[in-house]
């Protein structure tokens, strides 16, 4: 562990690309034990070991072990914003060494699962007692199953590529799929005959990249493809020998969630490969997402949701063709592609197109867009018609360009300090509206502004807090926000009577008096004309 | 009638009508330490230790200031007031309060692990403590201060290997100074931000020995950094300034660093763990050497770190004071603004 722990620490000292790839590269390089690196990659590709323990349990041990109170941890957990974090440092220092491998403490942390509680507590005090503060840290990272590192998967394959010599490309195909560390090696995976062995393995997505202002200085509208942007989950929908396999964009494997696509392994030949949207679709016209988030998390598919919510993969990409590569082919033959394959399928109910919008010069663009809404869209799809189909999120060939979101100036009445990095800044804040001369609750938000802002509205907080509630501070209403959402529904859980989607401040109204904010009508007015 | 109570100008005994490290000017105020949140501007008298005085007439300008020994008594109107080392900044003191066999400590800023600049903390047995809680947390835990400069000076070491500067940041007085007496300084030469040279120049008058430094100036070449190490205050980080240096790693040097999130927040290349006021351990320690049963908490973790104390059975109060500290990396921040400010001028 010595060895990662020395890479973790590396890597999170510098907010630098090139010095983390150089980090993890050097790693690579550096460490003998194959298991180590096979693991290593599997942390960094969201392949982590199960939480073992649960976190209650944890910081019932950490306190007794470093002979506090229970409350004064959790205190400091407040503060330090990362449980993790917190146990490694109100620990005694460690009393013996440990040289034991990254893979050999993964093995630690997995046999723990057949442990009772007593057994557990026995393990996981012994691993303390050895490791040192960042090794104690990313040990209790993988046991609450939270491991997380600031570098993407597409970094890792970087670094992956200069330690190993192979190509980038070839090699975040490899890394994509069913695999985990306990059912291949690190010379299978990496050095393994084909990438194509393992007959579920999807390609990487494409992801684009969100357009800044109007689309006009893209160039000719002639080389533009203009689709909506559905709001479903993005999906990889595989037929190879007979056998159909959905992926999601989370590179989860999603098959038995979605039943109904079922009949595509015989509907579509061996070897397609379709990129779209995983959709809920009734009577010809997308359903609100709202209703698709009813069925994501469960385990069972009663009838009920299958019926109440049924789904289609909308089509918008073909990446394989017959058992053939073809993401390199330009977006217009691949297109043509799936047109014909959509359309042999002939299973309109599960298998669509995603149609294409017809337009000649911008202006047209923009007046599509500004049907988004009512046609349960996020805006629209830019895609260069001559474009490959790209992996990770790439600058140039695809944008996105969602509709303005929808928004409301609301008065600051809460505020509670962030998490991790921004620990000790008060960053989540809860929001009102007046209804008479009350302020009422609606909606949280802790993202959109700047450090700076956060670091200003931080000094704000602490001269204006009227009370404490544990980390919560209730703060005098002087502060209006312009809060921005995607979406809106009615909600009985919230006192407002209302939930908003992806609420976020799109900026702080510093120009704006507490009294001029808006009220509990003006948001019951824009349930009435976009919630559903 | 208390013997100090806390009003909103400061800590304040009523029977002698003085102050201790007051935020409102006052008439007579007894400081504890030259630091700006602790000794401020505007009061017509000021008593402090002789080692305080040089740096705090140096920041205030032509003051009335009486000077004190280490344990040596002042009586005002039957009131007894000593100064005794508080082990935070050269100068600093506990201002220890008694009368009528009643005894008073307030102990401003301290530490107790002995930094070889500072006079060395020593515990003074109390009644009443007055103490600070800027790192009263469990998850603060200080390295020994040796294991923390190997640390630095192996990073100057690396960065010279590359080619590069290594730019160190600390407040302008007190840190900086104990950052440049743990230094190597036989791995290169080391400059100073000329807030932090201003105030070596003070300490070296009053016969401080400190290791030699160069005031980075306009003067010095900029083909002669590479390698070496500069001492910045932490303001001097991404400004103007920092350009002539070229390709340089920074290193903040902070209890703060010690949180994951604080070390990310700041920016800087490389954190080090290194304070000049107690962390837990220590805090807890020194409240049970003063024998004190009633503890008054001011600037940090107030309400958490009284609670606990209150668990340990101490009659322990949190005070809401206009010392900085509190939760505080922008606190100190501001807090070397200041020192800056007043250095420049």
């Amino acid at each position: 562990m010595k060895h990662f722990a020395a890479m973790f620490r590396r890597l999170d000292r510098t907010t630098k690309t090139n010095e983390k790839v150089a980090a993890l590269a050097d790693y690579f390089v550096a460490v003998t034990e194959e298991q180590d690196k096979l693991w290593t990659i599997a942390l960094l590709s969201h392949r982590r070991p199960r939480r073992t323990v649960n976190s209650r349990l944890l910081r019932e041990w950490a306190a007794d072990y470093a002979g506090i109170d229970p409350w004064i941890l959790e205190e400091s957990y407040h503060v330090v914003g990362d449980l993790a974090e917190t146990i490694a440092l109100v620990l005694p220092p460690p009393t013996e060494a440990d040289d034991r491998s990254l893979s050999a403490w993964i093995r630690v942390v997995e046999s723990l699962a057949e442990y009772d509680e007593a057994g557990k507590r026995e393990a996981v005090l012994a691993a303390w007692q050895v490791l040192e503060t960042t090794e104690r840290y990313l040990f209790n990272k993988l046991i609450t199953g939270n491991f997380r590192v600031g570098v993407s998967q597409k970094l890792m394959t970087r670094a992956l590529s200069q330690a190993t010599g192979i190509e980038e490309t070839s090699l975040a195909h490899r890394l994509m799929g069913n695999w985990t560390p306990n059912d291949t090696t690190f010379q299978d995976l990496i050095h393994g005959a084909s990438a194509t062995d393992d007959i579920s393995r999807p390609y990487p997505f494409y992801l684009a990249y969100q357009l800044e202002g109007p689309p006009d200085g893209l160039g000719n509208p002639a080389d533009w493809q203009a689709e909506h942007k559905w709001d479903g989950i993005r999906g990889q929908l595989i037929v190879r020998d007979g056998s159909l396999f959905v992926w999601s964009r989370g590179e989860e494997l999603v098959t038995d969630k979605y039943p109904e696509y079922a009949p595509l392994a015989d509907l579509l030949p061996d070897g397609t490969v379709v990129d779209g949207e995983i959709l809920p679709y009734a009577a010809g016209a997308p359903l609100g997402f709202n209703l698709l988030q009813t069925r994501i998390g469960r385990k069972t598919l009663s009838k009920k949701i299958l019926q109440d919510v049924p789904v289609v993969l909308m089509a918008y990409d073909l990446l394989e063709l017959a058992g053939q590569d073809i993401r390199q082919w330009p977006l217009a033959r691949r297109r043509e592609a799936l047109e014909g394959l959509v359309q042999d399928a002939g299973a309109e109910h599960i298998l669509r197109l995603s149609p294409t919008v017809a337009w000649e010069k911008w202006e047209d663009l923009a007046a599509e867009r500004a049907t988004a809404r009512a046609q349960c869209s996020e805006g629209l799809m830019l895609k260069h018609r001559d474009s490959p189909y790209r992996q990770g999120r790439k600058k140039g060939d695809w944008w996105k360009w969602k509709v303005d979101p929808l928004t409301i100036d609301a008065v600051m009445i809460y505020a509670q300090r962030g998490h991790g990095r921004r620990a000790n800044l008060y960053t989540d804040f809860t929001f009102g509206v007046w209804e008479g001369e009350q302020l009422v609750p609606f909606t949280k938000a802790y993202s959109g502004l700047t450090d700076q802002e956060f670091n200003r509205i931080t000094n704000w907080v602490r001269r204006n807090t009227v009370e404490r509630f544990g980390p919560v501070r209730s703060v005098k209403p002087e502060l209006v926000f312009e809060i921005g959402f995607e979406g809106i529904q009615a909600s009985g859980r919230h006192k407002s009577g209302v939930a908003l989607r992806f609420p976020r401040m799109l900026r702080w109204r510093e120009d704006k008096p507490a009294s001029e904010a808006n009220t509990k009508e003006d948001l019951l007015a824009i349930l009435a004309a976009y919630g559903g | 009638m208390p013997l100090l109570e806390f009003n909103d100008r400061g800590i304040y005994c009523p029977r002698a009508q003085v102050y201790i490290d007051p935020w409102k000017p006052v008439d007579r105020a007894l400081i504890t330490h030259g630091h700006a949140d602790h000794s401020r501007w505007g009061n017509k008298h000021y008593l402090a230790t002789r080692s305080a005085a040089p740096v705090i007439r140096h920041r205030l300008g032509e003051v009335s200031l009486t000077t004190v020994e280490y344990g040596q008594v002042t009586t005002i109107n039957g009131v007894k007031f000593s100064f005794h080392p508080a082990g935070h900044i050269i100068g600093s003191a506990q201002i220890r309060v008694e009368y009528g066999g009643e005894i008073w400590v307030a102990s401003g800023d301290y530490k107790l692990e002995n930094d070889g600049l500072s006079e060395p903390w020593e515990p003074v047995r109390c009644h009443h403590f007055i103490t600070e809680s800027t790192f009263g947390l469990p998850v603060y835990r200080w390295a020994p201060q040796e294991e923390v400069f190997a640390d630095i000076n192996a990073w100057w070491r690396a960065n010279q290997a590359e080619g590069k500067v290594s730019v160190l940041t600390g407040y302008a007085l007190g840190k900086a100074q104990r950052l440049l007496c743990g230094l190597d300084h036989g791995i290169g030469r080391v400059y100073t931000h000329g807030a932090i040279e201003n105030t070596n120049e003070v300490l070296r008058q009053q016969g401080v020995a400190l290791p030699p430094t160069i005031r980075v100036t306009s003067a010095v070449p900029r083909k002669d950094y590479p390698g070496h190490l500069v001492i910045a205050t932490p303001g001097a980080i991404g400004q103007p300034w920092m350009k002539k240096f070229g390709a340089a790693s920074v290193g903040t040097a902070s209890g703060w660093m010690s949180l994951r999130g604080a070390r990310r927040r700041r920016g800087a290349d490389r954190g080090f763990v290194l304070s000049d006021h107690c962390d837990w351990p220590a805090l807890l320690e020194a409240i049970v050497l003063t024998g004190a049963e009633h503890v008054y908490v001011t600037h940090g973790y107030t309400s958490i770190f009284s609670k606990y104390l209150r668990g340990t059975g101490l009659n322990a109060v949190a005070l809401e004071t206009d010392y900085e500290g509190e939760l505080a990396e922008m606190a100190t921040k501001k807090e070397d603004l200041d020192q800056e400010n007043a250095a420049a001028e």
